[in-house]
């Protein structure tokens, strides 16, 4: 019947058009994850910058954040039972665990995390306590064989995704010596769970240690944490021994092993490889002296100044778009390099001699835009420390730390390589531009690799992938990610893979769902776009002053209108996110009648609440932008967790972060500012409300 | 006179445009070529309505020997159809139109299984994964009736856009 064919047409047109907005969100999410990451080291230099130059806080003894991040002595030395003087009261009606523990403990602890119960901070760190000494006997490289049980299970990054964990619980079974497994890093940071994941997870390795195998991720890193949430999440969950906990995981996740071999024939790390890669090296080092990839080891005075060059030609970053289409030959894949791409211009600018208004400017400008307005040129690169104790006040140059060992910089190097690399379709090495580490490996390097220690196979995480899995090199690869949701709801499904004796590889999908009534394609695919549009609209917002100043050079009498074609333009280049934006524009932006763009309708989505004078666009697009940081920063300096700070702890905090921003606002604005937030005029800031109103909202999506 | 060409240049380079939006999206590798399996998303989601068979033709033309499309040849090709406006969108209440046909007793709603019926009719017929997402969409789940008229008014809106 030909009405029957014409409703089949249009059906098919309906899918496609689904599918294809399924792919844009996905790349949304993507482009903008790995922007982020990059973007994460600002943070990272801002609390290394705040070390160098200011100790006190609050006037009160070494903080939060030198405590959080300088741990050159370990508090735990010598006091291996103060968890024991830790009262547990009797109204407490969490597990209660004891050690060596029992598949009860582990059992009660599943069902207890099940039912949303936070775990008493004495079991806690006695359970981090017990891991930690059992991880100080693990090797580097653990191996496991087949001969023992039917099949290993390997899971991929969770990442706090505490119903996927169980999920995987609950279709493949609980560890035992007949189900073991393999968690191949990545448990925390992003999910709102992470500490129950973890904890699990430490249980299970407590109770199996010869079944139960963890990898480390680049998330088992406490700077990493600081920013991705696990921090603030132990910081919420502990109120008053959230710090001896984190420090507590901090030692833990760097003694979790570097790899896991099996049968020695299947090699599991969580990045991947470089061309350098020397398993035997890496298995020798001792690895709990990396404890975070973000820190550079300590590099020699007398070493020629070789980051000075990557500034200059920092303009474009790499792998973006825009050098691409310069080399056609390239065919680089669609990536972003990781976070430690940018360490050096990191390093140099935050280790600069105290000046507040030292800046990370340059960094983050494409050469056709003039470069945001710095307080002092670049300084000189300066190296950078990580274990030299720091001395308050002191002039910096006196901390210089002596000159590093080559042997330390190789060791750092591999380990990073491992925790952070993605294989590329292309032959070849391509390492990370600028020192640091990291980088895309081809098959050619995987083949040599496995050829060379007899092994056929690799098994790594770390990149989120639709169907839960992916496999490339030829089949010589598997990416295994189980973190279902990951993005939003409903993009992506997570996955574990099981080898038996065969080697064989078999994969189980599923997804997690949070609605008992299953979402048809279209409700999720529509939920998934508009939390992606959301994000994009805010990296729109928060970018505003460098679009406008893109725009300009199109719109000379300032009508406020470009064409479509030259509004794509700008946007690729300022954001420097590889998307289809023709194809996004409707979401983005209006449309004159004429068929121009009125582009400052990119920027009409704050959100309603306070727009006090003192917010000028300048700085809303600033606090935008920044907003996850100085949640952090704020929830470090709130020591009682009340949710407020004083006038003083914001003005303090504001200024040292716009100064090491170059962001020019003066003392005036600031204060007003902070005045007009205080609106119960007590002298005291709820700085959750004050950083909501920088959310932005959806405003083109009138139709959800 | 001038004008006129620079228009005519600046609409196709906008067409252009919109087919490398459309053709990126579906280009993992980016490496400008897709798998051929994706081009008939690629086509219909940029507005063109070509049956199986057309679609097939459309191939045909641009196919490479190992499978795959690459955006060089799909570009003049699918130009040539968005220029001619050649498949057609089905209007709003075509569409309608076109249920109420099926819904011969005009009860306002049709059957799950009366659909499917119709639906795995024609030259084309739906497959059995086609049929279990128009259903999972069209299905209304208390009374598991197809209220098409409420069906088709959600979808050419999420359509549109």
């Amino acid at each position: 019947m030909k009405a029957a064919i014409l409703i089949q047409g249009w059906f098919r047109r309906y899918m496609a058009r689904l599918e294809m907005r399924r792919r844009y969100t996905w790349s949304i999410f993507q482009s903008i994850e790995y922007a982020g990451e990059q973007d994460q080291l600002q943070l990272s230099s801002f609390f290394s910058f705040m070390l160098d130059n200011f100790t006190h806080l609050n006037g009160s003894g070494p903080d939060l954040i030198s405590q959080l991040l300088d741990p050159v002595v370990d508090p735990w030395l010598g006091r291996e039972t103060r968890y024991e003087l830790i009262p547990v009261a009797e109204s407490y009606s969490g597990p209660r665990i004891s050690f060596p523990l029992s598949v009860s403990h582990t059992n009660s602890l599943v069902n207890a995390f099940k039912e949303h119960q936070t775990l008493h901070a004495r079991y806690a760190l006695q359970l981090l306590w017990e891991t930690k000494k059992l991880l100080k006997q693990m090797p580097n490289i653990v191996h496991m064989s087949t001969s023992y049980a039917k099949e290993i299970t390997i899971c991929g990054d969770l990442h706090g995704h505490l119903d996927d964990l169980l999920l995987i619980f609950y279709k493949n079974g609980l560890p035992s010596a007949e189900t073991p497994y393999v968690f191949n890093g990545d448990f925390v940071d992003r999910g709102k769970q992470s500490t129950e994941v973890v904890l699990i997870l430490f249980a299970y390795l407590l109770l199996y240690p010869t079944h139960m195998h963890l990898n480390r991720g680049n998330h088992e890193d406490h700077i990493m944490n600081l920013r991705y949430g696990f921090t603030k999440e132990v910081m919420q969950k502990y109120k008053t021994h959230g710090r001896e906990i984190l420090q507590l995981f901090q030692d833990v996740f760097s003694l979790l092993p570097i790899a896991t071999v099996i049968d020695s024939k299947v090699l599991i790390v969580h990045g991947g490889i470089s061309d350098q890669t020397d398993l035997d090296f890496l298995n020798s080092i001792e690895r709990q002296k990396v404890k975070s990839a973000l820190r550079l080891p300590r590099r020699s005075l007398e070493e020629p100044d070789v980051s000075r060059p990557y500034k200059q030609t920092h303009g474009p970053r790499p792998g973006s778009s825009h050098s691409r289409r310069q080399r056609p030959l390239a065919q680089t894949k669609r990536k972003r390099h990781r976070g430690l791409s940018r360490q050096d211009s990191g390093s140099s600018s935050s280790s600069s001699p105290s000046s507040s208004s030292s800046s990370l400017c340059s960094s983050r400008t494409p050469p056709c835009l003039p470069p945001r307005p710095c307080a002092s040129p670049p300084p000189p690169i300066v190296p950078f420390s990580v274990d030299g104790l720091q001395v308050p006040f002191l002039d910096s140059l006196a901390s210089l730390p002596p000159p590093s060992p080559p042997r330390v910089e190789r060791e750092w190097k591999q380990m990073v390589d491992v925790l952070w690399s993605d294989p590329k379709p292309q032959d070849g090495c391509t390492p990370n531009t600028f020192r640091g580490g990291g980088c895309y490996y081809g098959p050619d390097v995987t083949q040599r690799l496995l050829r060379h220690h007899g092994y056929q196979l690799l098994i790594r995480s770390h990149e989120c992938k639709q169907e839960g899995y992916e496999i490339c090199h030829g089949g010589n690869v598997i990416t295994i990610f189980s973190a279902s949701n990951y993005y939003e709801e409903g993009s992506n499904r997570g996955a574990y893979v099981k080898l038996g004796q065969d080697l064989l590889p078999r994969f189980y999908q599923y997804q997690v769902s949070r609605t008992t009534r299953k979402l048809t394609l279209t409700q999720r695919v529509r939920a998934a776009e508009g939390s992606a549009l959301r994000a994009l609209q805010e990296k729109l917002f928060s970018h505003r002053s460098e679009l406008l100043t893109g725009f300009l050079p199109f719109d000379h009498n300032n009508t406020g209108f470009v064409s479509v074609g030259e509004w794509a333009q700008v946007l690729e280049t300022v954001l420097r996110l590889d998307l289809p934006w023709r194809t996004l524009r409707p979401h983005l932006a209006r449309l004159a009648p004429d068929g121009s763009v009125e582009y400052l309708s990119c920027f009409d989505c704050m959100g309603p609440g306070l727009h006090p004078p003192q917010v000028t666009p300048n700085l809303a697009e600033t606090l935008v932008r920044y907003r996850t940081d100085l949640e952090l920063i704020f929830n470090i300096i709130d020591k009682d967790h009340s949710g407020l700070i004083s006038l003083d702890e914001f003005r303090h905090t504001w200024r040292l972060f716009s100064g090491h921003l170059g962001v020019a606002l003066d003392d005036g604005a600031i204060d007003a500012l902070a005045r007009s937030i205080d609106f119960n005029k007590d002298g005291s800031i709820d700085f959750t409300e004050f950083l909501e109103a920088f959310r932005v909202v959806h405003k083109l999506d009138k139709d959800h | 006179m001038a004008d006129d060409r620079e228009r005519a240049e600046i609409l196709v380079t906008g067409v252009h445009k919109r087919i490398n939006d459309a053709f990126q999206v579906f280009d993992h590798d980016l490496n400008k070529t897709v798998d051929v399996r994706e081009i008939g998303a690629i086509v219909r989601s940029l507005g063109c309505f070509p049956t199986e068979a057309e679609l097939l033709d459309i191939i045909d033309e641009v196919e490479e020997p190992n499978g795959f499309i690459c955006f060089e040849r799909f570009l003049p090709t699918m130009s040539k159809i968005l220029m001619e406006n050649k498949f057609r969108p089905i209007p709003e209440d075509t569409l309608l139109t076109a249920f109420e046909v099926l819904d011969q007793q005009k009860k306002g709603h049709l059957e799950p299984n009366e659909l499917t019926e119709y639906m795995r009719q024609g030259d084309e017929p739906f497959t059995q994964l086609e049929m279990e997402e128009m259903l999972s969409s069209a299905v209304e789940p208390d009374s598991n009736l197809i209220y098409y008229k409420d069906f088709v008014n959600m979808m050419v809106l999420d359509g549109e856009r």
